[in-house]
């Protein structure tokens, strides 16, 4: 591998232009070298924007980094320059399986068996999700969440089974372990969790919520505006977001003050969505 | 201060602004369209955003600089106590107005307020 790596990197050096990046990064990346193979891809897009392939690659990348949301956008990319693409297809099936969308994930995994009717891996896959599916509910908050590790070229089947272990609530989102956190009515933590520096705040903030949102309530009760339906708020270093999923849930986005107001309104509504389905298969 | 007021409520789609002080919820100064209860609002607004600034200061995030409030058929914009020297500086706003250009207008005012 270390020699394969070598004489592709003395290939690219010598034509900056070819495709050989293509094989490089995935050499990289199998070898666990992501850094490294995050530059090549993104070397490689730079002149070969327009390359599905290198996008797929780029996507690959990011998943190996649990960066799922840039990763969707790639693959998603991919897709839109070669629509028959399997390799972003299983990409985005992977995706979608992750954040609870069975049906969207079937539809991708359908349309690249049309494009590669042999490929026994697509049938397994959507077998394993079919049953996936059926127990994830069961299993979901006792699992622990390896690494997952999409590929072209790797088995389907097994990506998807990667997924089933991280079906918890804010699994493949941004920040899902420092900067969202899901409450009851009462404040009690349902899932997602908060950290200050390092330090877990999670019960802190839950405790307020409840009463932040009871005087939302009334604000907009008493001011005849209808139900609220959100509360963004810029702090001195860092932005909140919170909303009600469902009419006894709040979900609150935490995010550092450069991410401007917008950006978190659109991550809040993702939240929001993931949130709503795993209540939903809770009950 | 009805200056300071004026600058919120020139803005298409604002119902109304108000000056509020922080510590008790009292108005100190309003400009309202017919039909908003302004010393009601203003004891939410402050109740509100003193249970905001404790979540957001348990969350680390330092107290807010603007919060806005969405609901279905309007807005509640505001400019809380720690960035305009104990007052808040509230909009009443419809659910379609232009946020980004209210949130400037309510930190002019502000600073016109201190």
């Amino acid at each position: 591998m270390a020699d394969e790596i070598r004489a592709l990197s003395a290939q690219l050096a010598q034509d900056p232009q070819s495709l050989v990046f293509l094989r490089l990064g995935e050499a990289l990346r199998r070898k666990g070298q992501l850094e490294q193979a995050l530059r090549v891809a993104v070397n490689g897009l730079e002149r070969h924007p327009h390359l599905a392939d290198a996008h797929d690659l780029y996507a690959r990348i990011l998943t190996d980094k649990h960066d799922y949301e840039r990763a969707f956008d790639e693959w998603d990319m991919a897709v839109r320059i070669a629509p028959h693409h399997t390799g972003a297809l299983k990409g985005l099936a992977f995706l979608y399986f992750k954040v609870g969308d069975v049906e969207q994930a079937e539809a991708h995994l359908a349309a690249a068996k049309r494009v590669e009717p042999d490929d026994p891996s697509i049938d397994q896959a959507i077998e394993m999700m079919r049953g996936g599916a059926r127990t994830s509910a069961r299993t979901a908050e006792s699992a622990p969440a390896p690494a997952p590790t999409p590929s072209a070229t790797a088995s389907t089947a097994a990506v998807v089974s990667g997924a089933l272990d991280e079906a918890r609530v804010f699994a493949g989102l941004e920040g899902a372990n420092e900067g969202l956190l899901l409450v009851d009515g009462a404040g009690r933590v349902l899932g997602g969790a908060l950290k200050d520096g390092g330090k877990d705040v999670t019960d802190a903030v839950a405790a307020y919520l409840a009463g932040v949102s009871q005087e939302a309530a009334r604000s907009v009760k008493l001011l005849g505006l209808g139900a609220w339906n959100g509360l963004s708020a810029e702090g001195q270093h860092g932005s909140v977001h919170l909303g009600h999923p469902t009419p006894e849930a709040l979900l609150l986005v935490v995010r550092e003050r450069g991410m401007p107001l917008g950006r978190l309104a659109i991550l809040a509504q993702r939240a929001t969505i993931m949130a709503r389905r795993w209540l939903e298969k809770q009950t | 201060m009805s200056a300071a007021l004026d600058l919120i409520t020139r803005v298409r789609g604002v119902r109304g602004a108000m000056l509020v002080s922080t510590e008790d919820g009292l108005v100190i100064a309003e400009q309202l369209m017919e039909g908003i209860k302004g010393g009601a609002v203003a004891a939410l607004a402050a109740s509100l955003a003193g249970r905001l600034r404790r979540a957001m200061e348990a969350a680390g995030t330092g107290a807010s600089v603007f919060w806005h409030l969405q609901a279905e058929q309007g807005a509640l914009l505001v400019v809380p106590g720690d960035a305009a020297g104990g007052i808040l500086v509230v909009a009443v706003a419809e659910p379609d107005v232009n946020i980004g250009l209210v949130r400037l207008e309510l930190l002019r005012a502000a600073e016109a307020a201190l």
